[in-house]
């Protein structure tokens, strides 16, 4: 059976600290998991919490159920009880608040008195692990171990949280020892424990980026600091710009001048950059922005999740020009996705936008190790004997890819990009007649870039009488929600678009008319993909079942919502 | 090496009068002194009458966004260190639209040269007020004159630590081809304001104007910043022109222990190779 457990209290307890650790060692230990955070835009206060399941395989969600809760604080409490299994337990602090009387689940752990005796309050969160560990049946070695390599240098810290984790784990122990038995588990220290953020600031990295310029904006500043964090041993160079409209120009003249570029942000800051996307349109310059959703208008909810933007970044900078929208949808495919843009970006001298949202860049699962054969380095950069002398950057070709060179490579020849319409030469033209070509060669190049896009990824019943359809990130809950169904004799699927403009259109103008309903889940107000499908093709979906709360779909209300289109 | 003809193709779109034409040639005049090759020069500009200027010298040009000429350079910069990097751009495009890059470029102090033709108007949209604009000055939108005091530049330069700062007249052809040389071979950031006439908006600062009040003071210590201060507040019946500041400060580059051997551009990579940067997750 699967254990879920929630951990909860105000901003800065360190509900972070907590998970980690915990999850850590149970995918050290061979355990499959998913961790997830909903936390307030504030740094100390409110109520922020964590959800943590553990599950025969990596599981796909979370779930609403909660076997285990840790309430840092009464509100933890009183907001989640109701959620709590009858066989639930939760931990807490005596000496904190008390359970109400008919309240036989609690296991008290005096968290902050334990942790002064081991050397500082500080480490409450360390004995409330030890606590958890007894309750699910594990030994405290191998967290003892990762505590050893979290403080190296810091041998003092290490052995007094050493202590405070022993401490939670005899205290617990005489409550509820092994009140939980974990599914079976692995083989060990074989997955990677890893955040959608650290994927995708892995995935640059691994493609090659050079360069990331961005001004920090939840939820996408993750990326920015594994790659100023990793800046320190490899080539790759990470600048805070001023603002957007600065970090997306840098990024411009980077790519420009011969190296892969990237700027991330959300909404907000996207917003800043639209007249830098349209120019990376018009200078035909490789660009790959990733934009982690939020909700919206302006600066919505700062800290919650959204998939609000997708028509905004199909349309976004003023003009005509040739783009790629990727998303994430799980961190398997995101890792291998990202590099997919960057080798888009440079072969089809373009930006390529790939969304991600709070949802994916927050939560940590356990996941294979990446392959990183499948990785892919190939900057379409033309040599010496690829090109016609003198160089022109805009010369008209038929497939409308005009072979690039990067400033400084062939002696004698220079590299001229223009804003303003330009000829062959780049150099600025007024004339209809160049206009059109230009316009033209441009266009052209949305043709073999509409062959690049992967369809739709097809999950459950291959000849299923109910489809789902989604984006992004929502394919973990989806996948959850077929399976539901499935068992409920439902012949249901799920298609979970990956790639998203230029709109793959294949599979679904195949499936639409043979199911008899097909629904359309997305976490914005007015299932944008389901329009976007819609104007691209006249297909239309029977329902939209959409989220706007700022939460990630949980799968039981996905269920519910289907039962009211599909009865019996 | 070239001649300074080699660096000016074809016509170029300004008005007759325009100050430029004197501005062109003496790039193209210190470039070709400087025996840069086209290739290894790059001009970054933004929109406006100035920022035309890649399209009318043979070197590496982006010609991007009004007010963003200066964040592509860092770029550039940044990806290849072997480029001589050259900004050059009016000053709506330099001070109005592209305050926040001007103030912090210099703070960044990237290796490059900053080349503002101020003519104190806006000439590409004909005849709006720019941020040096003095006060009084009638325009069709201004129709009262100008209201707000006149941007400093030198003055807001030297004031957030920029290491070379000058300003010259595109009618003193000879200095500024001196002075542009000076600072494309400044190792940081080195701003030049460079006043010109706009024949066709700009009736008040003539070139007669200029030529009338520009005069070149005694600088004894270059590195005297308090003195650099305040010749670079003088405005008005007299104008300093010349090296007001030059003193080198670690450039942004220098910070960058990765740009160490081969430019970032030209450096291989295979995914492969990096595989291990996964294990930290395990």
């Amino acid at each position: 059976m699967d254990v879920n457990i929630l951990v909860g209290g105000a901003a800065g307890q360190g509900m972070d600290t907590v998970m980690n650790l915990l999850g850590k060692a149970l995918v050290r230990e061979g355990y499959s998991i998913i961790y997830t955070k909903d936390y307030m835009s504030r740094v100390r206060g409110g109520h922020n919490f964590s959800r943590l399941r553990i599950s025969s395989e990596t599981p796909w969600t979370n779930v609403e159920t909660v076997d285990i809760i840790v309430a840092l604080n009464e509100e933890t409490f009183i907001l989640h009880n109701s959620d709590l299994s009858p066989s639930g337990r939760i931990i807490f602090d005596p000496e904190l608040f008390d359970l109400p009387e008919d309240e036989d689940r609690g296991v008290p752990v005096k968290l902050r008195s334990l942790a002064e005796e081991a050397g500082g309050a500080i480490m409450a969160n360390t004995v409330a692990v030890g606590a958890l560990l007894v309750l699910i049946g594990l030994e405290t070695a191998t967290v003892e171990k990762l505590l050893t390599e979290t403080f190296t240098g810091k041998e003092d810290v290490a052995e007094q949280n050493i202590k405070a984790l022993k401490a939670g784990f005899k205290s617990a122990e005489r409550y509820c020892s092994t009140c939980f038995t974990l599914p079976p588990k692995k083989e060990e220290r074989k997955k990677l424990f890893i955040d959608g953020n650290q994927v995708l600031g892995m995935a640059a990295l691994a493609s090659g980026c050079r360069f990331l310029s961005a001004y920090p904006m939840t939820p996408s500043t993750g990326i920015m600091n594994y790659l100023a964090e990793k800046s320190v041993q490899y080539p790759v160079v990470v600048e805070q710009a001023e603002d957007e409209i600065a970090a997306v120009n840098m990024a411009m003249g980077a790519s420009y001048a011969g190296v892969r570029a990237l700027t991330c942000t959300s909404g907000g800051g996207f917003s800043l950059m639209v007249e830098g996307l349209s120019l990376a349109g018009m200078t035909e310059t490789p660009l790959v922005v990733i934009v982690a959703m939020r909700p919206g208008p302006a600066t919505g909810l700062p800290t919650r999740t959204e998939q609000g933007d997708l028509e905004f970044v199909i349309h976004a900078g003023h003009g005509e020009f040739p783009r790629a929208v990727l998303s994430a949808t799980s961190h398997e495919d995101a890792f291998y996705r990202l590099n997919k843009a960057f080798e888009l970006a440079d072969r089809y001298q373009t930006p390529v936008i790939f969304l991600s949202d709070q949802h994916f860049a927050d939560t940590h699962r356990a996941v294979d190790p990446f392959d990183f054969n499948r990785l892919s380095y190939n900057r379409s950069i033309a040599g010496e004997g690829e090109i016609e002398k003198p160089y022109k950057r805009y010369r008209l070709t038929e497939n409308g890819i005009s072979p690039r060179v990067i400033p400084g490579q062939l002696e004698g020849e220079t590299v001229l990009v223009d804003s303003d319409e330009h000829d062959e030469n780049g150099n600025i033209i007024e004339d209809a007649e160049t206009r059109r070509l230009m316009a033209d060669k441009r266009m052209r190049k949305m043709v073999l870039l509409a062959e690049d896009m992967d369809e739709p990824d097809l999950y459950g019943d291959p000849q299923p009488e109910l489809l789902l359809l989604g984006w992004g990130s929502t394919y973990g809950v989806l996948r959850e929600v077929v399976d539901t169904l499935s068992a409920r004799g439902k012949k249901t699927a799920m298609l979970q678009f990956t790639d998203l403009w230029p709109l793959p259109q294949k599979r679904i103008k195949n499936l639409f008319p043979q199911v008899e309903k097909v629904l359309s889940v997305e976490n914005n107000i007015t299932g944008q993909l389901a329009s976007l499908i819609y104007r691209e093709t006249g297909l239309a979906v029977d329902g939209k079942i959409v989220k706007y709360d700022g939460r990630p779909f949980l799968p039981r209300e996905i269920v519910k919502e289907v039962d009211k289109y599909v009865q019996g | 090496m070239f001649k300074a003809d080699h660096y000016m193709p074809g016509g170029t779109a300004w008005c007759p009068g325009c100050g430029n034409f004197q501005i062109r040639e003496a790039l193209a005049e210190a470039l070709a002194e400087l025996e840069l090759p086209p290739e290894r020069i790059l001009i970054c500009s933004g929109i406006g009458q100035a920022a035309k200027i890649p399209h009318y010298i043979r070197a590496n040009g982006f010609n991007g966004l009004h007010g963003r000429a200066l964040p592509p350079a860092l770029g550039a910069c940044i990806a290849n260190k072997e480029l001589k990097v050259i900004v050059e751009s009016g000053d709506g495009d330099s001070y109005g639209e592209g305050g926040n890059h001007f103030i912090h470029n210099i703070r960044r102090n990237p290796d490059l040269a900053h080349f503002v033709h101020n003519n104190q108007i806006y000439g590409l949209t004909k005849g709006q007020a720019s941020p040096t604009s003095d006060q009084g000055m009638k325009t069709g939108v201004q129709v009262n004159g100008v209201v707000l005091p006149a941007l400093n530049p030198l003055a807001v330069a030297l004031v957030l630590g920029a290491g070379f700062v000058a300003r010259c007249f595109s009618g003193e052809k000879d200095h500024l081809k001196e002075t542009m040389k000076e600072a494309i071979n400044f190792p940081g950031y080195a701003l030049v304001d460079i006043l010109q006439p706009c024949v066709s908006f700009n009736k008040v600062n003539t070139f007669g104007w200029y030529k009338k009040r520009t005069y070149f003071p005694d600088i004894e210590d270059l590195e005297d910043w308090s003195a650099a201060l305040e010749i670079s507040r003088q405005w008005g019946d007299k104008i300093p022109l010349g090296i007001f500041y030059k003193k080198p400060k670690p450039t942004f580059e220098s910070s960058l222990k990765v740009l160490e051997g081969e430019p970032l551009a030209f450096k291989p990579f295979n995914p492969v190779e990096i595989a291990s940067v996964q294990n930290e997750y395990l």
